[in-house]
């Protein structure tokens, strides 16, 4: 695996004990000595630490923010001007067809938009961004910072240790704090569906900040196996897989996250790519729709399997685009794509599974509470 | 007690064998999270895949030992799969197989020749 990226936290994910696997062009850790299902488990009932160093991390500035939130506005159609200074926002890229290129987090940093992007996606964002908004606007790549998750119940009261500012945010909160020493971008979000934050730290200063924070009993490392069954359990997208360049917005139910300020009638209507194909899809719906799915039987049903109207139907009408065990349902989860006939929760459909059509459930998400501090 | 380059193992008992998955198997694993049990009584060829194990990380098969039949399968691990991983050698075996060509148990390994090949 020589030709993989590093984290600044990879001597101490070694030390640790974790198993490595190439993702997204690093070497990361899939698990450490609990295992997926007792970190997961660990995550949802205590504080679990995620390294997601691999993320990009991007700064976007201009004149002033207004104009690099205005100049953003033009690839992600989410309200990033009004933003308030110190609140982020979830968004994604979209291209021509309304597809989503990537998902994003965006916050207003007084004189700039912060910007974190999948590690898999970063390098084309960050070349769409400059190709379309410089030179007025720059486009700059923090590559000698460290990100940082902790995430779950008491990730509060061990952040609050270093540093007890972190008890005033709120979910989507950001702030600079000082922990253990280091200067700290932190944003009270996460992607577990638990309370936590997300920690942006300079590279040097990562592994002792980590190393503090598991030296607090309630804090354990967390691989990003738990980190995928986290997010789906929460029912959260993965790009490239949940969503990609062919699932707009409307279809991925993220719509949400699309503020009346940039739908029709908005003061910023429109005026991102494939605008009049989301704009048509909120108005008059979507021919499919993204879906929680709750297999009958004990067997995950996994990304992949094919999904049928009915046990002996032979065209298909979707697909499962994540899928696994959840731990803390106890049982198997999916999510998937489906006709708007078939969207209704409380829907019975089947997926195939080994040969054998198997009954799934449409349910609500997501499948385990969010415990979010609003 | 004899082991497969597949990590099963199979411990004689009276003329069937109760097969099951290593330690160092459940360990790569991870937790096992559903078990698929054949039906008592199956007849199965050699390299035949008769039961599907699905750990939290992915799906994947055991195969048949040897040929034979199946004359017992281990309910209780269906029920609660993590028995495969919290008693691999014990409570966690999968099935029982009477073989119909003993001989074909020769050229498995033996514990040492198991271990020299995990590393």
């Amino acid at each position: 695996m020589s030709d993989l990226l590093h984290t600044p936290l990879h001597d101490l994910h070694r030390s640790l004990g974790a198993r490595m696997v190439p993702f997204a062009g690093y070497e990361m850790p899939v698990q450490y000595s609990l295992g997926v299902m007792k970190e997961h488990l660990h995550t949802r009932t205590k504080a679990g630490l995620f390294d997601v160093s691999h993320m990009g991390q991007v700064v976007v500035s201009g004149e002033s923010y207004a104009d690099a939130a205005l100049a953003l506005e033009s690839l992600v159609p989410v309200g990033i001007l009004d933003l308030p200074q110190n609140r982020q926002r979830y968004g994604f890229i979209t291209n021509d067809q309304g597809g989503i290129v990537d998902d994003l987090m965006l916050a207003n940093r007084g004189d700039h938009v912060f910007v974190v992007a999948n590690a898999a996606c970063k390098a084309a964002d960050i070349a769409l961004m400059r190709a379309t908004l410089e030179p007025d606007i720059t486009v700059t790549e923090l590559t000698d910072r460290a990100l940082l998750a902790l995430q779950g119940p008491a990730a509060e009261e061990v952040l609050a240790k270093m540093d007890p500012r972190v008890r005033d945010m709120a979910f989507m909160d950001v702030a600079t704090l000082t922990l253990n020493g280091a200067v700290a971008w932190v944003s009270r979000s996460g992607y577990t569906g638990e309370d936590g934050f997300e920690i942006s730290v300079p590279a040097g200063d990562a592994t002792a900040l980590a190393q503090a924070l598991l030296d607090h009993p309630d804090v354990e490392a967390i691989g990003l196996g738990a980190r995928d069954s986290l997010r789906l359990e929460a029912g959260l997208c993965l790009h490239g897989h949940d969503i990609d360049a062919e699932t707009t917005p409307v279809e991925a139910t993220l719509h949400w996250a699309i503020q009346k300020v940039r739908r029709s009638g908005g003061a910023r209507a429109g005026g991102f790519p494939g605008a009049d194909i989301v704009l048509g899809q909120l108005a008059a719906g979507a021919r499919k729709r993204r879906v929680g799915l709750i297999p009958e039987g004990r067997a995950p049903m996994r990304e992949g399997v094919v999904l049928f109207a009915n046990v002996d139907d032979e065209t298909p009408i979707g697909v499962i685009t994540s899928g696994g065990f959840g731990p803390t349902v106890g049982g198997p989860v999916a999510m998937g794509y489906v006709p708007a006939a078939q969207a209704e929760v409380g829907t019975t459909i089947f997926g195939e599974l080994r040969g054998k059509r198997q009954p799934l459930r449409v349910a609500k998400l997501p499948f385990t509470p969010a415990n979010f501090k609003r | 007690m004899k082991y497969t380059e597949e990590h099963e193992w199979l411990r004689a008992d009276g003329d069937v064998y109760i097969v099951g998955i290593t330690d160092h198997a459940t360990t790569q694993l991870g937790d096992l999270v559903f078990v698929e049990l054949p039906e008592v009584g199956t007849s199965v060829t050699k390299d035949d895949e008769i039961v599907v194990i699905e750990s939290v990380k992915a799906a994947s098969d055991i195969l048949a030992p040897v040929d034979g039949e199946i004359t017992a399968v281990n309910e209780a691990l269906a029920e609660d799969p993590s028995l495969a991983n919290s008693d691999a050698f014990g409570d966690g075996w999968f099935f029982k197989i009477k073989p119909s060509d003993p001989s074909q148990l020769d050229n498995m390994m033996d514990e040492a020749a198991y271990k020299a090949m995990i590393g």
